[in-house]
C-alpha cells in the first residue's frame, strides 16, 4: 500500500500535471478549481514555472506560448473562465500546440460557487478540441499524463473538464512516479502556423476537421470509457464522468443486471456505443446538465437504422440542471426498468422545525461592510447599485448590490444605465482582483465614454472568496515572491478618472464625506477603499483588542445591529446590544453609537 | 428486492464554516486511509469560511461516489443544532446522531429577524426519531484549553463509532493540528471520547 495517499481532488490533479511533466502552469483562480494553482506553487524546490495570472484569457495565451515551444503547459480555470478565454481557444484549436496543452476546466453542476452551471463539454464540441471528463479523482491524475501524449500525438491542445465534486472531493489516491527529465523549450518559427492570417486559417480549418476522426478512434481505445454488456437483459445504461459512478452505485443498491457504459470521453466512443445499441432496445443515458452524450448517441443510432428507445433528460428520468445524486439516478433507472422505485424513508425535519436560514455573510470586521455603509449613507436608498463578482456581492443583504452579471461587469453595466438615461446616482463597486481581471477596461470605457457614475474598487489586498491568491495589488507572485505593486490610483488616473480618492473605510465619517464628493463629481468618479481582508490580517498575526457593549449607556437603539456584523446580538431580555466572542476590533460599530456605549474590552 | 450495501459506514458531518469541519473530515479521511480503507469524501469550500451552512460527506471503505444517497448515512456528526436538523434527511432510519448542543445563530436570528428553535424541541425532535447522543462539546473544548478545538472533541466521540482504531486518529490529529495546540487539542479527543464511553 505504498504512495497511497488521502488527497482533495484539486491536489490529486496537482499531482498529475508533476506526473506528467508539466513546465508551465498558469491560471485564474475560481471556485472550484482553484487548489490546483494553490497546491504547486506552495511547493519546494520546483521544476516548473507556476503563476497566478491576470484573466483567463492572458492565463491561456501564456501557456499557448510555452506549449508553442515545445514544453507541456496546463492552464486552469472554472467554467465561466472558459468564457473570458473563448477568443484565444477557438483560433488555437486551428493552431495546434508542439508540446502537450490541457485546458483545465473545474465546472460547478448545482451552482455551489457559481453565477451559472453551464457545460464545458459544449466548449469541447464548439471549438472541436476534444475534452476528457473523470469518474474519480484517481481518474483526474491518472488522465492528465495521457492528456499530455494524446496533446502531443495530435498536436492539438485537450480539455480536461472537471467538476465540484472531482475537485473538492476526497479520496485515497495510488500515486506514479515523476518524470526524470523534461524537453528542452525551442521555439520553432513557423508562420504557416503560429499566424492565423485569413489565408493560413482557410488551411488550418480543413486540418482540424480531418483529425477529428483519428482523435476519436483514438480515444474509443483509451481506458477512459467502459463497457459491459449483460447479456440477461435489453436495458442499457450510458453514464459520463462523474455521474458513472452515481449510476453505478444505483445499479447495485437496485440489484439489476443491465449492461452499462461508462464514457469519460468526447468525441465519445462510437463503435462502442454501437456495440451496446447491438445488444439492448432501450437505453437511458445519465449524464450531469447538458445531453452531450444522449444527443450523440440518438444521431449514431439513427445513422445505424437502430430501432432503439432512448431515454434522457426530461420529467421523470434526468434533470439538465444541477447536480445528479445517486436517488435521481435510482429514480430514473426505475423507470425505465419497469420496477418500482425503492421507498427511500427520508425524514426531513426542515419544515417542520422552521429552521433560520444561515446563507454565507461577511466575515466579523470585514472591511466591506463598512464600505457599504458609507457607500449607503452617501448615495441613499434610492440609487443604484450595480457590484461584481467576489466576497462583496454577499453585500446583497445590506442594498448596495444591485445587479451582478460577470467578472468586471460593475463598471460597464453602471455605465449603460447611465447611459439609459436613468436620472437616478449610480455607485458600482469591484474587487480588487475583479477590477484587474476585466474591470480595467471598463474603467476606460466609462471615462472614455463620460459615464457619470462612482466606481468604488473594495481593495482588500488580496482574492479573498476563492481562498487569499495573490494579484497584482498586493507585490506578491503566487509562489510568494516579491514582485512589482499596481498602485490602484495611478492605474485609474491613467484611464481618464479625473477624481480618484483613496479611503480607510474603518475611518466611517471620512470614508462617508468622500462618496459624498465622488457622487457630487461630474464625470467618472473612483473611490479606492483601503483595508486588508480581516481574516488574512489575522492570520499574519495581527490582532485589535475586541469590543463590549457598555450596559449603562446602550439605550438598546439598534443602530449597531443594523450594521449586520456577524459578532453584534441583540439580548430581547435586556434589550441592549451584545458583543459575543467573534468581535475583531475593527471598531466600526463604535462610530455608529451615538450614546459611546462601545468600549475597547479592557485587559 | 434487498438493498445492496455500497459503503462500509457512511457519515456525514454538518457545521457552519469556520467551526472546523473541513479539518474534522480531513482527519477522520486520513485514518482511514491508513487503517487500509478506500475512502470518498465530499466537502464545502469556498464559501466555508463565510459562515455559511456547511455539509460534508465522507464514505469509509466505499470505492463509487462520494456523495451519501439520502437516507443512507450511519451516522451524523452534528457540530451544531440546527445544522442537524438541515440534514438530517441524509441520516439512515434508526442512525446515530452526535450533537453538540451548543448553538451558533444565524445573523437574521442576531438582528431578531428570525427565531432560532428552542434546543430542546431540536432534542425531542431528534431522539424520537434516532439515537442521539448530545453534549455541550463548545463548553468541553474550552475545558481543553480553547474552544476552537470543538471539532476535536466531536471527532473523539465519533471515535467510539468508526470501524478503526483510535490510535490511528490520534495520530492523525497529532500530525495535523498546529503543534502549539497539540495538548490542547489532545485533551479535547480524550474529553469527547469518554462522553460516550462513560454513559
Amino acid at each position: 500500500m505504498k504512495n497511497r495517499e488521502y488527497m482533495l481532488g484539486n491536489a490529486a490533479i496537482a499531482r498529475g500535471i508533476l506526473e506528467g511533466g508539466g513546465k508551465v502552469i498558469t491560471g485564474y483562480p475560481g471556485t472550484p478549481s482553484s487548489e490546483i494553482i494553490g497546491t504547486l506553487a506552495s511547493m519546494e524546490n520546483r521544476n516548473f514555472y507556476v503563476e497566478w495570472s491576470v484573466n483567463e484569457k492572458v492565463a491561456m495565451e501564456v501557456a499557448v506560448g510555452a506549449a508553442m515551444t515545445g514544453v507541456r503547459s496546463v492552464v486552469t480555470m472554472k467554467h465561466v473562465g472558459v468564457n473570458v478565454a473563448a477568443d484565444p481557444l477557438m483560433t488555437l484549436a486551428y493552431m495546434g500546440v508542439e508540446g502537450g496543452m490541457v485546458i483545465l476546466v473545474a465546472d460547478d453542476p448545482g451552482c455551489h460557487s457559481s453565477q451559472n452551471e453551464q457545460d464545458t463539454r459544449r466548449y469541447s464540441e464548439f471549438s472541436m478540441v476534444p475534452c476528457l471528463d473523470p469518474s474519480t479523482p484517481q481518474e483526474a491524475k491518472d488522465m492528465i499524463p495521457y492528456a499530455f501524449s494524446m496533446s502531443e500525438k495530435f498536436k492539438i491542445p485537450v480539455i480536461f473538464r472537471s467538476t465540484t465534486r472531482i475537485s473538492h472531493g476526497k479520496s485515497d489516491i495510488i500515486l506514479s512516479d515523476l518524470p526524470d527529465t523534461n524537453p528542452e523549450p525551442h521555439f520553432e518559427k513557423q508562420v504557416d502556423r503560429w499566424v492565423m492570417i485569413p489565408k493560413h486559417a482557410c488551411v488550418r480549418h480543413p486540418q482540424l476537421l480531418d483529425i477529428q476522426e483519428k482523435v476519436a478512434s483514438y480515444l474509443e481505445k483509451s481506458p477512459w470509457n467502459e463497457l459491459e454488456i449483460s447479456s440477461g437483459s435489453k436495458i442499457g445504461i450510458v453514464a459520463s464522468g462523474i455521474a458513472s459512478v452515481y449510476a453505478k452505485e444505483a445499479i447495485m443498491k437496485l440489484g439489476l443486471d443491465v449492461s452499462f457504459m461508462k464514457i469519460g470521453t468526447y468525441p465519445v466512443p462510437e463503435s462502442m456505443i454501437r456495440e451496446m445499441l447491438d445488444n439492448v432496445d432501450t437505453v437511458l443515458v445519465i449524464e450531469e446538465l447538458e445531453p452531450i452524450v444522449e444527443d450523440r448517441l440518438k444521431i449514431i443510432a439513427s445513422n445505424y437504422s437502430r430501432d432503439i428507445i432512448v431515454k434522457g433528460k426530461g420529467p421523470n428520468f434526468i434533470p439538465r440542471d444541477g447536480e445528479l445524486s445517486v436517488d435521481i439516478c435510482e429514480r430514473a433507472i426505475s423507470t425505465v426498468c419497469d420496477i418500482d422505485s425503492p421507498e427511500i424513508k427520508i425524514h426531513s425535519m426542515n419544515k417542520v422545525m422552521n429552521l433560520p436560514d444561515r446563507p454565507p455573510v461577511m466575515c466579523p470586521g470585514c472591511s466591506h461592510r463598512a464600505t457599504y455603509y458609507a457607500m449607503k449613507k452617501a448615495f441613499g436608498p434610492d440609487s443604484i447599485y450595480p457590484s461584481d463578482i467576489g466576497c462583496y456581492t454577499l453585500g446583497v443583504q445590506s442594498g448596495t448590490v444591485d445587479t451582478t452579471l460577470c467578472m468586471g461587469g460593475s463598471i460597464t453595466v453602471a455605465s449603460g444605465i447611465y447611459n439609459s438615461g436613468e436620472k437616478r446616482p449610480i455607485c458600482c463597486s469591484i474587487g480588487d482582483s475583479t477590477f484587474l481581471h476585466t474591470g480595467i477596461n471598463g474603467l476606460l470605457n466609462a471615462t472614455y465614454n463620460k459615464s457619470n457614475i462612482t466606481v468604488t474598487v473594495l481593495d482588500n489586498r488580496t482574492t479573498a472568496m476563492t481562498g487569499h491568491q495573490p494579484n497584482p495589488g498586493m507585490g506578491k507572485l503566487a509562489t510568494g515572491e516579491q514582485t512589482i505593486e499596481i498602485c490602484f490610483e495611478d492605474l485609474c488616473r491613467s484611464l481618464g478618472a479625473e477624481f480618484v480618492e483613496t479611503v480607510d473605510p474603518s475611518d466611517i465619517n471620512t470614508t462617508i464625506e468622500t462618496f459624498r464628493s465622488a457622487k457630487d463629481f461630474q464625470g467618472t468618479s473612483v473611490v479606492v477603499a483601503k483595508q486588508p481582508c480581516m481574516i488574512l490580517a489575522r492570520r499574519m498575526g495581527i490582532r485589535c483588542s475586541p469590543y463590549t457593549i457598555n450596559v449603562e449607556l446602550c439605550t438598546g437603539c439598534k443602530a449597531c445591529i443594523k450594521f449586520g456584523c456577524p459578532a453584534i446580538e441583540f439580548d430581547e431580555e435586556s434589550k441592549r446590544a451584545r458583543i459575543n466572542s467573534m468581535c475583531t476590533g475593527c471598531s466600526s460599530c463604535v462610530q455608529m453609537c451615538k450614546f459611546g456605549a462601545i468600549v475597547e474590552v479592557s485587559e | 428486492m434487498s438493498e445492496k450495501k455500497t459503503s462500509k459506514f457512511d457519515l456525514i458531518i454538518s457545521g457552519v464554516g469556520g467551526q472546523g469541519t473541513i479539518l474534522a473530515s480531513d482527519i477522520i479521511g486520513k485514518a482511514a486511509v491508513l487503517s487500509g480503507y478506500s475512502v470518498r469524501a465530499a466537502e464545502t469550500h469556498g464559501m466555508a469560511q463565510r459562515g455559511g451552512s456547511v455539509i460534508n460527506h465522507i464514505r469509509i471503505g466505499c470505492d463509487l461516489g462520494s456523495l451519501i444517497p439520502p437516507g443512507g448515512a450511519d451516522i451524523m456528526l452534528a457540530l451544531e443544532p440546527s445544522e442537524a436538523i438541515r440534514y438530517i434527511e441524509y441520516l439512515s432510519p434508526g442512525g446515530t446522531v452526535i450533537m453538540n448542543t451548543e448553538p451558533v445563530y444565524p445573523v437574521s436570528v442576531l438582528s431578531g429577524k428570525s427565531k432560532y428553535p428552542d434546543i430542546s424541541a431540536i432534542l425531542k425532535e431528534l431522539e424520537d426519531n434516532f439515537t442521539v447522543n448530545s453534549f455541550d462539546a463548545t463548553g468541553l473544548a474550552r475545558k481543553a484549553g480553547h474552544q476552537q478545538s470543538m471539532n476535536v472533541v466531536m471527532v473523539g466521540a465519533l471515535s467510539n463509532y468508526l470501524p478503526f482504531e483510535s490510535e490511528v486518529l490520534v495520530g492523525c490529529i497529532k500530525e495535523m493540528v498546529p503543534p502549539r495546540t497539540l495538548d490542547i487539542n489532545m485533551e479535547a479527543f480524550r474529553l469527547g471520547k469518554s462522553q460516550i464511553t462513560d454513559q
